[in-house]
């Protein structure tokens, strides 16, 4: 059982908590993920490590709500627990004085890219952050993300805030202005990282993305988490999270990740549905 | 002579229409009468085979005795002086081809049902005793660490536990028991009994660390530099095999483990009430054709599939699995697609599978292993409908520990080198056994292995100099 001493809303439907996890927060490094399963009847879901405090003992945890799992996370008040927390998982970003380091995040990938930053600008890169959201009450993590980074953009799809229009608007203005960009980092929904990707090809960019297929156990045991890369078959939770993002067939791991819409649409449902049920269940 | 009269006394069981839609036990289990019938078989040799035909050394004919003579719960503790989890072994060992294939009683007529009998007495004990653990010698000072809380791991924290030593177990998972909670079903193996028995080896003293994957979480160096004499790794063989056939990534395919860990650990077939989904088919095919398969084709089956195939490419006799899940499977109906293999995988516009291609294959030569190897059939290729693929090939070593402890040597399968006498690993204090050495095997051998490794870590952490070999024999024959 992990504890949760801090909850905040972030935006609508994204909420940080932090969680008790001291061995976690110690052993863990910028990349890995974390296992969680809220309670008894829950099902195992990964999330970013999106920060962690070694000297307290915890870990923060930056999730969006899209369905039942996360609903039910978001739903958990301080003072609550989560059953299960098991990681860090996954391999942690190779970090090392590459130059200069564009860490690109949309969405809720601007918590996942927020230890990748930090990690790379304090190996003495310089780094420009890009984070992006639909609208401006959607963005994430500013602050943060700023006193991260080197330099930071912010693009809004509807333009309400910053640039009008994609972290690759922004990524696309970088490059054009000849700035020398040694590495691209880019962390979001698929669309996103597929774009991002079509366009550092262009230019020869390395590019790394951060993957997000459906997973169960996260040490390499099942296999639901298998993705092809460069034509092969690897597992994300134990290969990855991170890869070279002009391997990564996109088209597959979209498919892999739509193959419980029907079920996840039906536990939403009946989650809402039933306010009665919302109410934390601990374990007996 | 009028005992060889009495036949191979039978369990009774769910009938296959009821049990092929249902994830209850399929036996019952004997009646105290039945069990008492089947135990007066036993002649109680004075030199008994059986015994060399149990990995851990059960004294058969004594605890066999005690149910003839009524006394239960005697027969229970007597096994549990060999083996920690009997209610477990009494259903899943294959028992036809170790312990029972060597009773004399089976030469002329069917052997004992020492299976049967073992699961009996372990069952009663359960259900009508409060199971105390034996009194346990003081704290030696010494400390182990168990990396997996399979059957190895439990076996060895309970023998070092009974020894006077604090043990503490790191597991992965959320839960205890390695495959037997998330890859063996409830139908075949109810978690409430394997609760049950690791509740017992908890009764011991032993911890048990969930959520703790050794390598990420600690490494065995951390384990070994804060405050643990020695370490055993137990961590299985975790790693499926796909076929590597075009359309394995599709919606709807699955690994044998991810499938059965769906159902078992994560209660999947109780979607919506636990969280966990699984697909929802009509026509499966499970590819392969052991233990793993059957228990995958027959969780399809209770999971609501119209239509269930085991597509395996030898021949019914090369089949691994036991011949009693065989016949299970068989009665429940599932259906036999034998001598053909799966080529490709094809899948909709949606990424979901659709069908399989596959080609029939005939039997050749011996290969090495002396089984007739099957070579395609030209021109024999067919297309299956099935929405549903479920790939149980086996499984390999999980790289992860081995990738993160300096010195720990592995073969080239990936498997942990470990001294057969000794479990002993190339890292010194670190032991390993069960099927992270020997590779995919049996819940029997992985605690026989415990149970090698338990003794030598022992001697380890107590400075006690490894036995000569004459000594080694004579420990052996003073165990039976
Ligand atoms: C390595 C990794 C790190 C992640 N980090 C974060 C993070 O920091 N913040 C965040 O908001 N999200 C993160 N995600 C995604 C998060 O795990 C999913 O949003 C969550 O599982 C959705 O569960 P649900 O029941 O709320 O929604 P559902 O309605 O069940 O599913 C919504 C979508 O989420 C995906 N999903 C469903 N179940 C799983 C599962 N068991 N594992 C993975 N994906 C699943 C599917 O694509 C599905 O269509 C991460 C995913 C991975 C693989
Ligand atoms: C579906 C299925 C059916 C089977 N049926 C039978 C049968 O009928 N009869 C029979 O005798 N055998 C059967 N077997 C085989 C038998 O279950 C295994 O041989 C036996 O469980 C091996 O025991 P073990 O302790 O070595 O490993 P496991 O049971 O695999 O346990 C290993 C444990 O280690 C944990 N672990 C792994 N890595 C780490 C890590 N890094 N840190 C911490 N923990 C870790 C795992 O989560 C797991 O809990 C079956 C196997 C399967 C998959
Ligand atoms: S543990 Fe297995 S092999 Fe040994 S007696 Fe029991 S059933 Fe037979
Ligand atoms: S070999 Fe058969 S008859 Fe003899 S003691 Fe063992 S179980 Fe009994
Ligand atoms: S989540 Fe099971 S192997 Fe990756």
């Amino acid at each position: 059982m992990n504890e949760i001493i801090y909850k905040k809303v972030l935006a609508e439907s994204v909420k940080e908590l932090r969680v008790v996890a001291p061995r976690i927060a110690k052993a863990r490094k910028a990349g890995q993920f974390v296992i969680v399963r809220a309670n008894e009847t829950g099902e195992r879901i990964p999330l970013t490590i999106a920060d962690a405090d070694p000297k307290a003992g915890t870990l923060t945890l930056i999730f969006q709500e899209v369905g039942k799992s996360t609903l039910l996370l978001g739903s958990l008040e301080v003072g609550d627990s989560i059953q299960d927390v098991v990681g860090p998982l996954g391999k942690p970003t190779h970090v090392e004085e590459f130059g200069t380091v564009v860490c690109m995040g949309g969405g809720i990938g601007v918590a996942p890219m927020h230890p990748i930053a930090k990690a790379m600008k304090a190996a003495g890169n310089k780094v420009i952050a890009i984070i992006g959201a639909r609208n401006k009450d959607l963005l994430i993590m500013e602050d943060r993300m700023k006193a991260a980074s080197t330099e930071l953009h912010v693009s809004t799809d509807d333009g309400t805030y910053g640039v009008h229009g994609f972290v690759t608007t922004i990524l696309q203005s970088i490059i054009d202005s000849g700035e020398k960009i040694n590495l691209v980092v880019a962390i979001g929904p698929v669309p996103m990282m597929n774009a991002s990707c079509k366009l550092t090809a262009k230019f020869d960019l390395p590019t790394v993305v951060s993957l997000n297929p459906i997973m169960v156990d996260g040490t390499g045991m099942c296999g639901a988490c298998r993705v092809t890369v460069g034509g092969k078959t690897r597992f994300v939770c134990v290969d990855g999270p991170e890869f070279d993002g002009h391997q990564v067939d996109f088209v597959e791991l979209v498919k892999r990740q739509r193959a419980y819409l029907k079920q996840e649409d039906q536990s939403r449902q009946e989650f809402l549905q039933h306010p009665d049920k919302r109410c934390f269940e601990t374990a007996t | 002579m009028a005992k060889e009269k009495i036949p191979r006394q039978k369990m009774p069981e769910q009938r296959p229409e009821d049990r092929r839609r249902n994830f209850q036990e399929v036996p019952f289990g004997y009646t105290p009468e039945l069990a008492q019938l089947e135990a007066s078989r036993c002649i109680m040799c004075k030199k008994p085979k059986c015994i060399e035909g149990c990995p851990v050394e059960i004294n058969i004919p004594a605890f066999v005795a005690l149910i003839k003579s009524g006394d239960f719960i005697g027969a229970a503790k007597k096994i549990k002086e060999a083996n920690a989890l009997p209610a477990i072994c009494g259903r899943v060992c294959p028992q036809e081809e170790q312990c029972e294939v060597k009773c004399v009683i089976g030469i002329k007529n069917d052997p004992v049902a020492i299976g049967r009998l073992e699961r009996f007495a372990a069952d009663f004990e359960r259900l009508n005793s409060q199971i105390e653990p034996p009194p346990l010698p003081s704290f030696t000072g010494k400390k182990a660490a168990i990396v997996g809380c399979g059957p190895a791991g439990l076996t060895v924290a309970g023998e070092l536990a009974k020894l006077g030593h604090k043990v503490t177990i790191f597991e992965a998972l959320h839960q205890p028991g390695g495959v037997l909670i998330y890859g063996i079903p409830e139908f075949r193996l109810p978690k409430a009994i394997v609760e049950a028995e690791v509740d017992y080896v908890k009764k011991l003293g032993v911890e048990i660390v969930y959520n703790a994957v050794i390598g990420r979480f600690q490494t065995v160096d951390e384990l070994l530099s804060e405050g643990y004499d020695s370490v055993f790794l137990g961590t299985g063989a975790g790693l499926p095999y796909f076929m590597n056939i075009p359309g394995e990534n599709l919606n709807g395919v699955y690994s044998a483990n991810e499938y059965l860990t769906r159902s078992n650990l994560m209660k999947a077939y109780r979607f919506p009430e636990y969280d966990t989904p699984i697909a929802v088919s009509k026509k499966v095919a499970v590819l392969g054709g052991g233990n793993v398969a059957m228990d995958s084709a027959r969780t399809a089956l209770r999971l609501g599939a119209d239509e269930v195939s085991i597509v395996y490419r030898r021949s019914r006799t090369e089949m691994p699995a036991r011949v009693e899940e065989v016949h299970h499977a068989e009665e429940e109906g599932i259906q036999f697609q034998l001598l053909t293999n799966p080529v490709e995988i094809l899948g909709d516009d949606q990424g979901w599978v659709k069908s399989m291609r596959c080609i029939r294959m005939e039997l050749g030569e011996p290969d090495a292993s002396g089984r007739r190897r099957p070579v395609p059939l030209k021109g024999s290729e067919f297309e299956m409908e099935v929405d549903t693929v479920v790939v149980s090939i086996g499984n390999g070593a999980n790289p992860l520990v081995p990738q993160t402890t300096p010195g720990l040597n592995t073969n080239k399968w990936g498997n942990i080198i470990a001294d057969e006498k000794t479990a002993a690993t190339s890292k010194p204090g670190v032991f390993a056994g069960g099927d992270i050495v020997i590779g995919a095997a049996t819940v029997i051998l992985a605690m026989g292995a415990g149970k090698i490794a338990a003794r030598a870590m022992h001697r380890f952490m107590m400075g006690i100099p490894e036995p000569s070999e004459s000594e080694a024999q004579g420990m052996a024959s003073s165990k039976s």
